[in-house]
């Protein structure tokens, strides 16, 4: 695991020391701090009568898993993996395998291809355990946007203002062709169209995700890097670090992080019991998700799930960095374009006409 | 120590005493944080579902309440500077009730930012050493230092003058060398919470509203308006309830600051929407949607004209002397409308609309939940009760009600 102590933070082990010996402190010696973290209170309430308890104590003592020794990495994991298969009466592995060195994930979709039928996105929340009531969340949104971006409606070139001068009709256009979407945008998108068949044939699709940005603006606002990059470039997060201030909900570019307002939902018979810690693990409340071009795959030489439901094949993946690859091959020959490319986060998520 | 234990048992002693409308208003205080003892349990139990906050609006009221507060504690500042840089001797003697308010208030602002968190059971992972902060990338961590920096400070300031005033040694010519460095730190400190948190904000690329040079301007006028308003009240109260003197010459200067930062408010709004509105380019979208509505939804509308009516008629009425000088009537009534036209401005103006359109094209309404709702008003009830209670006991000591006295029991004790 030592790959993943790359993520840049120093003097981890002392840091990680000074904090256990002061949480031991705290927690002999100030119940009374506790009662401003109503979770924490009942996490010592537990630990008088649950069998669970020990977990949740422990869970709740622990560091960010980068930073913590080996031997702590196999014990997170092991509270994890016995809590999860109680929990969904399933056999349940929690894997923490790094990213292979000198790969570099990037993920290209064709626009021309997509037909908006939203596979990937049920492909996605049953791969990774997504919450399927209360919150709803998918980490996968497609747009449907419609065609003809750049048309002019004859019906059109009478309205708005200013109208006809002695200077003739030309001014500065305010109202009618004017107000129409121009260019790649995403005005006059919808998300959550409801179609019976698909594609509709005025419009065209595009699915946002994740980008994993190069500069993730999500990155850099989070308080206590709770979300980091990987050395193989996947933007990821420690669900039991996070706190929850949604600072990086709100510097991202994409909206591609989901936030668990409530306890999540997942049936127990719907449950993926291969799991990561990184990826795909059931979350808790109050913490960020977002795709993680399924960490718990990748990092074993498979591919995305969304990539693999899509009927089309419409998504390609693979390591920029291999000149042979699926994603290097479309780089090199189509016309590929990235969304918002004005922000300056350069994603690794490319779009291309195929 | 038996000192500072008399000034504390003193001091609550004389807080909690008061007549039949004191009684009423805090026994009105107590109802707000009876139910939101209850709200706020549903809130850390079953966790943000209960706000109204969703992927697309993710910053609630209590986000945009923090704003607010944050505002009222730096313009403390305000009732402090005069004091301290122009030696007025009839500032000087009230500094406290205005580092009093920066307390309380900067307290509140960061009790906000708890009910905020997803996870305020790990708020410890915010603790330097303990935890992990993200310095110096984050804009929240600074804010968090600027914060807690401007909370001791304060209390400090506060409790230090209280204490020497209660045991009758304090000499406003010849304050302890520690302590004035102190009071100037303060000072300097109370805009930069405000700057930091402005770009808390406007650190947001996607965030195209906020994404602006006027916004830390805005809020320093803000600041100027509604602290002051809140202070004059407060003034206006202690000096028809109590003995406290409090000049004319005070409110009038804290009546002009509030003129002043209004005028200056004027201004950035209309900067702001001149070049937001002139070019009319995609940046202009939210504010479109905050003025006129889009496609039916218009939730905002009535809320941002009212709150610019407010502000203007503010503005314009503090112009007239006669509104001026009516600190019976008309002056309480224009601090009230300006505070809580600053209030409003936070949700219904700065915050909530500025998600729509979000990155991906969607327009939403927040609709605050009754849970929420409930829990803002515990959090502005107990805000309100600290600062009755100390601004009451800080009252007895400045005008000699509570003192400390070598008691025969004391002296027992001593010896
Ligand atoms: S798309 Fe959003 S969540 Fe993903 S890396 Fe970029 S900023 Fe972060
Ligand atoms: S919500 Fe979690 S991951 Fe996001 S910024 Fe806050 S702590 Fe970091």
């Amino acid at each position: 695991m030592s790959e993943e102590n790359n993520v840049k933070m120093e003097d981890a082990a002392e840091l990680d020391a000074g904090r256990r010996d002061f949480l031991k402190f705290v927690c002999t010696s100030s119940a009374a701090a506790l009662v401003v973290a109503p979770e924490a209170a009942e996490a010592v309430v537990k630990a008088a009568d649950s069998a669970d308890a020990d977990t949740t104590v422990a869970e709740f003592f622990q560091g960010h898993f980068v930073l913590m020794s080996d031997e702590e990495k196999k014990q997170a994991i092991a509270r994890l993996e016995k809590r999860y298969t109680a929990k969904f009466g399933k056999e349940t592995t929690v894997s923490d395998v790094a990213a292979p060195d000198d790969v570099l994930f990037g993920y290209a979709l064709d626009m021309s291809k997509c037909i908006g039928c939203r596979r990937c996105v049920h492909a996605c929340v049953e791969e990774n355990n997504q919450s399927r009531e209360g919150t709803v969340i998918q980490w996968i949104q497609v747009m449907k946007i419609p065609k003809g971006n750049i048309s002019f409606s004859a019906d059109e070139l009478e309205k708005g203002y200013p109208e006809k001068s002695q200077f003739g009709d030309y001014g500065v256009q305010v109202g009618g062709n004017a107000y129409h979407p121009a260019g790649m945008t995403t005005e006059g998108a919808q998300s959550y169209y409801q179609d019976e068949t698909v594609p509709d044939k005025d419009f065209f699709y595009m699915p946002v995700q994740c980008q994993q940005c190069e500069k993730p603006p999500c990155v850099k606002a989070c308080p206590v890097r709770a979300t980091f990059r990987d050395h193989a470039g996947v933007v990821l997060i420690d669900y039991n670090w996070c706190i929850g201030c949604r600072m990086c909900q709100l510097a991202c570019p994409y909206q591609a992080r989901r936030f668990n307002w409530g306890e999540p939902q997942l049936p127990a018979e719907e449950m993926n019991p291969k799991t990561h810690y990184f990826g795909n693990r059931p979350r808790m409340k109050g913490v960020m998700e977002k795709c993680t071009f399924c960490v718990q795959r990748t990092r074993e030489g498979r591919n995305p799930a969304c990539l693999e439901a899509c009927p089309v094949g419409a998504r390609k993946f693979g390591n920029l960095l291999d000149p042979e690859s699926d994603v290097r091959k479309v780089l090199e020959t189509k016309r590929v374009f990235r969304f918002k490319e004005e922000f300056g986060t350069y994603p690794k998520f490319f779009y291309y006409i195929g | 120590m038996n000192k500072a234990l008399s000034f504390a048992k003193d001091t609550s002693l004389y807080a909690i005493k008061g007549g039949s409308m004191y009684y009423a208003w805090l026994l009105f205080l107590s109802f707000f944080i009876l139910v939101g003892t209850y709200t706020s349990y549903r809130q850390f139990t079953e966790g943000l579902i209960l706000t109204g906050a969703t992927d697309q609006v993710t910053l609630e009221m209590f986000f945009a309440n923090f704003v607010f507060t944050a505002h009222v504690a730096a313009a403390a500042v305000l009732v402090v500077a005069p004091g301290y840089f122009y030696h007025r001797q009839d500032m000087k003697e009230l500094a406290v009730m205005g580092e009093i308010v920066a307390m309380v208030f900067v307290a509140t602002g960061i009790t906000f930012i708890l009910y905020h968190m997803g996870r305020p059971d790990r708020l410890l992972h915010m603790v330097p050493g303990i935890g992990f902060l993200n310095f110096p990338n984050s804009m929240l961590v600074y804010d968090t230092i600027v914060l807690n920096v401007y909370l001791y400070l304060n209390l400090i300031g506060v409790f230090y003058i209280l204490y020497k005033k209660y045991v009758g040694t304090f000499d406003s010519k010849h304050l302890a060398r520690w302590f004035t460095p102190i009071v100037y730190l303060a000072i300097a400190w109370g805009p930069l919470i405000h700057i930091v948190t402005a770009f808390v904000l406007a650190s947001n690329a996607r965030m195209e509203s906020w994404a602006t040079a006027v916004l830390p301007f805005g809020f320093l006028s803000m600041a100027g308006a509604s602290g002051p308003s809140l202070i004059i009240v407060i003034f206006l109260l202690a000096r028809k309830y109590t003995k406290l003197e409090v000049n004319d010459s005070v409110i009038d200067l804290l009546t002009t600051i509030i003129t002043w930062s209004l005028g200056l408010l004027m201004l950035v709004f209309a900067a702001e929407m001149f070049s937001v509105l002139y070019s009319s380019t995609e940046h202009a979208h939210s504010m479109k949607y905050n003025m006129f509505g889009h496609n039916g939804l218009n939730m905002y509308v009535p809320w941002f004209w009212g709150v610019m009516i407010t502000l203007v008629g503010s503005f314009v009425a503090l112009l007239f002397p006669r509104v001026r000088k009516s600190y019976n009537l008309w002056l309480p009534l224009v601090c009230f409308l300006v505070f809580f036209g600053v209030l409003i401005e936070k949700p219904m103006v700065l915050v909530f609309p500025a998600f729509s359109p979000s990155p991906l094209g969607e327009y939403t309404e927040y609709h605050v939940t009754l849970i929420e709702f409930f829990n803002v008003l515990f959090i502005w009830a107990m805000a309100f009760l600290w600062l009755t209670l100390i601004i009451k006991g800080a009252i007895g000591i400045l005008t000699g009600d509570v003192r400390y006295e070598k008691s025969p029991s004391n002296t027992v004790k001593q010896s």
